[in-house]
């Protein structure tokens, strides 16, 4: 009783603020401004806060909350153009999302897929708010419960998703798994600072690899070399085939499975920690392990761009009680939503919900709004901008890659990020040829960094616990919610086992010969038998035994791989290259003349400066590749440029110099 | 706020972005005039930490203040802890006063420490104000209630820390936990001082400490709420060099008062010595604003001046209390004494650090 009497009065405040013609005009602005950034990879709720974030002050509060609230709620929609049209994950957010999208635009539904993935976001914005508006009360207690064994536990449930996605050899997604997680390694250690698989000689090492790099580097090279290669528009028919409509009709048919995983999005989102990037991965693996069919799902069934999209504007609203109720960001957008609402006058603390509720529900309804515009003008869109997946590869290309390399660049804003990106993104072709799970890679990758943390801080916790008593130490780590987690990861795992062979990538397969697999397998073995080795030196113990295991582990499926080929005849699926036959094969362009193109993007920019590269790398692509006469070559290369140099403008952000910058000064954007 | 004066702030930031678009830069001038000019204010940090909070809260004041009102963009160049800022700061040459440095205390122990990866020199660069801070150490209700303004009933208590590494800030709780005698051990990793409250409040950790303005938000409620006791601050660093008690908490004793009734914990010598340097150089002169080395002392004074008007402004007090606390901003000689202070150590406190860094946590910074 008590609560209502003080939240329906808050609430109908919160309301009467935000109906306010001003802040609705700001909130649009807020979401036209999310929708522009969202829709470029590797650019993010951090890019679009830092952008207004110099106008905050002095602002009034509740406009300047419209603003950055209208931003960040709209990048978890605007970033699946992306993932489905492309194949480039727009952010950790909407990963999962690129197994089934993109496969449903390679057949040219791109517009049905995006319209179900936009209500479903719809759907899961408005649910979370829901949710949220009677949760913020008792989330308090219900955060605290969540210790550092909840959340490691979390996280194994979000790793046993590899047992699904592990492709027709599971001991390749294993290993696949265990080198993103190898990955995830390298550099400073976060506990102790020792280095791994890296010397202070190459300080770009030492920091580790963002997941922007690897998530263009893993998805984005090798769809876009490949799509390069056939010279074909993304869409294989090159028509589109059911529009909007028919994506509305799917979410309504499914529309248990979305409100299911915007649950599970409010959940984890709310636990500050764990960041976005498991919900997608877990809600994914729930679509699949409650279906009865499941053979579509990784060729484009709609049910995989639906449980995601659901579950990730869920997790935005579920980000925001941690961020509110204790004043911790819940990922890196909402570390800067905080810092604007302390310029705008607010403190985000246990306050926040007992003095200011009316701003709380302001915030809570205006992420409401926000999705519900921004969601509005996306499935408004989304039939004309599906129309670029019928237009010839060649000529979208050269544009991908100008966007992919200024998107690596902003990360952190070295040259490194380019030889990083074209280095990962050459394991990622590897990959993607002999038929190793990607996302498998991907989940080890994004989750190295954290369940290494959780391991280590647990157990150290675990052992002071212990120390003192048995009962102390068990309290601590068998808690009815660790339990609980801990089956349904058995229970994911066993599913998972079951069906990981319906849930492929790639439909058809071919074998060659058994050399090429061979080397590439033995190349993997040594990597993981010096990362071992690597690990083995390191003095520290904490910082040493998660590289260590993991290696060891890594090493252990790869000898049982090389085994396996052994045995087995060259026809065996362990010897899957997809150059021996199909689409890659038949491929009018080799891999290595595509390849090069890129570096020599990479090389030019080394040497000039990227946007002097740019131009020359346009003009030769449009002008030898597109083989489009002088004029158009030049009126293409000028409206590429010509954007990504406003863009950058208009974002503050700088562009890679090369060796002449060194030698000369030159005024922006040349510099 | 009327709808006026909203829009005018829109047509100001629309004006604002395309002056960045166009980020033209003219050769310089021979007075100090910014007019139509971009400053760029560099942290070595991320978009989300305090020094970001800290830089973007002064960048609109200095727009106004600046000769010329040029606009002031913050620029984040995070990495390395760090360093990999400061390193590129120490080549810039931009002597025309569009470009400025925004440090931290996770700028300046590294240097301290001479960690490998530090190819900055403190010296070389010219301060422009520097901003302090302090901090609370706050233990749960339970021991709290056994607390009496000395550790000495409290030694036998294990004691769990979260921290966000030995070597960052976190240095200066762990070696006054260290010179207190307790055993505390430290779950090394955090990724923010919210975070090691958060491991407090879940009952995870039962020591920690904040710094003054998340302490008044967040500790402040569950002091009143019975679930948590300050045990000591910081303190303050007077005019003469000396610590007493914080003004910004006069019921909270400092660490020297506690060191001081605690049985085994000395105030002279050298591992007093080495926290004193660690505590000026990470909280009492926390965050520093510097010009190049190449800065003329014309761009000094002028830049000095902008701080100086931006600290009279008369709602200064008001508006600064949320994002900054209460604590002194220096500028001139006070701004050029902390600069000192902050990158001072003796041989012998650093010596003493690092083998008590590599003896009790096996970290080595080679």
């Amino acid at each position: 009783m008590d609560i209502l009497t003080i939240a329906l009065p808050a609430l109908g405040e919160a309301f009467a603020l935000i109906l306010h013609p001003t802040q609705i005009m700001y909130l649009c602005a807020g979401v036209l401004l999310g929708l522009s950034i969202g829709v470029l990879p590797g650019l993010g709720g951090i890019a679009g806060l830092s952008l207004v974030l110099p106008f905050m002050f002095g602002m009034d509060p509740v406009s300047g909350l419209a603003l950055m609230v209208g931003l960040v709620a709209v990048i978890p929609t605007s970033d699946t153009f992306s993932s489905v049209l492309l194949g480039i994950p727009g952010s950790s957010a909407s990963q999962a999302t690129v197994l089934d999208g993109f496969p449903l635009a390679r057949k040219g539904e791109a517009g049905r897929a995006l319209s179900a993935a936009f209500v479903s976001s719809l759907y899961g914005g408005l649910l979370g708010a829901i949710v949220l508006t009677g949760v913020i009360f008792v989330a308090r207690p219900l955060i605290l419960a969540f210790g550092l064994p909840e959340m490691l536990m979390i996280t194994v449930l979000g790793m046993s998703m590899v047992a699904i996605l592990a492709g027709r050899v599971p001991i390749k997604g294993i290993i696949a798994c265990g080198l993103g997680l190898l990955l995830g390694t390298i550099g400073s250690a976060p506990a102790g600072g020792s280095l791994r698989m890296s010397t202070y000689d190459m300080p770009y090492l030492v920091d580790g690899f963002q997941l922007v790099i690897v998530g263009l580097g893993i998805y984005a090279i090798p769809e876009v070399i490949s799509l390069l290669r056939q010279d074909k528009p993304i869409s294989r028919a090159g028509t589109l085939g059911g529009g909007w409509i028919d994506g509305l009709r799917d979410w309504w048919r499914n529309r248990w499975l979305s409100t299911k995983c915007a649950g599970i999005g409010v959940i984890v989102g709310m636990i500050p920690g764990l960041g976005g990037s498991v919900v997608d991965w877990i809600a994914y693996g729930f679509a699949v392990q409650s279906s009865k069919d499941r053979e579509n799902f990784g060729q484009g069934d709609i049910r995989g761009v639906i449980a995601p999209e659901s579950s990730n504007n869920a997790k935005e609203g579920g980000g925001l009680v941690p961020t509110l109720i204790f004043g911790i960001p819940g990922s890196g957008s909402m570390a800067v939503f905080l810092g604007g609402l302390a310029l705008l006058g607010l403190s985000p603390g246990p306050s926040m919900i007992r003095q200011d509720l009316d701003i709380t529900y302001t915030i809570v309804w205006s992420l409401a709004l926000a999705n519900v515009i921004g969601a509005g003008l996306c499935v408004l869109l989304s039939n004309h901008i599906a129309r670029l997946t019928t237009i010839r590869f060649t000529l979208l290309a050269p544009f991908l890659f100008m966007m992919i390399a200024f998107a690596a660049f902003q990360s952190r804003q070295s040259l490194g990020d380019m030889v990083a990106l074209i280095a990962i993104g050459f394991v990622g072709i590897l990959l993607r040829r002999f038929d190793f799970s990607r996302p498998a890679f991907l989940i080890g990758f994004v989750l190295s960094h954290q369940a290494e943390q959780f391991v280590n801080m647990a157990t150290q916790i675990a052992f002071a616990r212990f120390r003192r008593s048995f009962e102390a130490g068990i309290d601590y780590i068998a808690t009815p919610i660790t339990i609980s987690i801990l089956i349904l990861t058995v229970l994911s795992i066993v599913i998972g086992i079951r069906q990981s062979k319906n849930i492929r990538e790639n439909i058809d397969t071919y074998t060659g010969t058994k050399r090429a697999p061979l080397v590439f397998m033995l190349v993997l073995t040594a990597y993981a038998a010096i990362s071992a080795l690597d690990a083995s030196q390191i003095t520290r113990f904490g910082d040493k035994v998660f590289p260590l295991t993991v290696a060891l582990a890594t090493l252990l499926a790869c000898c049982a791989m090389l085994a396996r080929m052994m045995l087995r005849p060259e026809t065996d699926d362990a010897f899957i290259d997809l150059e021996a036959g199909g689409a890659d094969a038949e491929a009018p362009q080799g891999l290595w003349r595509t390849l090069s193109w890129f570096l020599g993007l990479l090389v030019l920019t080394g040497l000039f400066g990227m946007v002097i590269a740019l131009v020359t790398f346009l003009v030769a692509f449009f002008r030898v590749r597109g083989a489009q006469s002088w004029q158009k070559s030049v009126v293409y290369t000028a409206i590429g440029v010509g954007f990504i140099v406003f863009l950058a403008g208009i974002l503050g952000r700088e562009f890679p110099p090369g060796l002449l910058q060194s030698y000369t000064n030159l005024p922006w954007p040349l510099r | 706020m009327t709808i006026k004066t909203t829009a005018r702030r829109a047509a100001l930031a629309v004006f604002a972005a395309s002056a960045m678009a166009i980020g033209v830069s003219a050769p310089a001038a021979a007075e100090v005039n910014l007019a139509g000019k971009t400053v760029d204010f560099v942290i070595p940090f991320s978009e989300s930490g305090g020094s970001a909070r800290w830089a973007n809260f002064f960048a609109p004041l200095m727009s106004e203040a600046l000769p010329g009102n040029p606009t002031v963009v913050v620029r984040y160049r995070p990495g390395a802890g760090s360093t990999a800022g400061a390193n590129w700061f120490q080549e810039q040459t931009t002597d025309d006063g569009t470009l400025l440095f925004g440090t931290s205390g996770s700028t300046q122990f590294p240097y301290l420490l001479r960690d490998p990866r530090v190819r900055y020199e403190y010296k070389d660069w010219k301060p422009v104000l520097a901003s302090g801070t302090g901090g609370v150490v706050f233990l749960p209700a339970d021991i709290g209630a056994r607390y009496d303004g000395d550790f000495d009933d409290l030694k036998e208590e294990f004691y769990i820390f979260g921290s966000q590494g030995a070597t960052t800030l976190d240095l200066v709780p762990l070696l006054a936990f260290k010179m207190l005698g307790l055993q505390v051990e430290p779950v090394f990793g955090i990724e923010g001082r919210g975070d090691g409250r958060l491991m407090f409040e879940r009952g995870e950790a039962n020591i920690d400490y904040q710094t003054s303005s998340a302490y008044i938000k967040s500790v402040v409620p569950l002091v009143e709420q019975g679930l948590a006791t300050p045990a000591f601050s910081w303190g303050f660093l007077d005019d003469d060099g000396n610590i007493v008690r914080d003004p910004t908490f006069p019921d909270i004793p400092s660490f020297k008062e506690v060191c001081e009734a605690t049985a085994g914990c000395e105030t002279s010598g050298v591992a007093w010595d080495a926290w004193k340097a660690f505590f000026v150089s990470g909280f009492a002169a926390q965050k520093l604003v510097y010009l190049p080395g190449s800065a003329s002392d014309e761009l000094v004074a002028a830049y000095t001046d902008t701080f100086r008007k931006v600290l009279a402004r008369p709602d200064f007090q008001d508006i600064s209390e949320s994002n900054l606390g209460v604590y002194p901003q220096l500028i001139g000689k006070g701004a050029l004494l902390a600069h000192e202070q902050a990158i001072t150590v003796s041989d012998e406190a650093r010596e003493y650090v690092l083998n008590w860094l590599n003896a009790d946590y096996g970290v080595t910074l080679k």
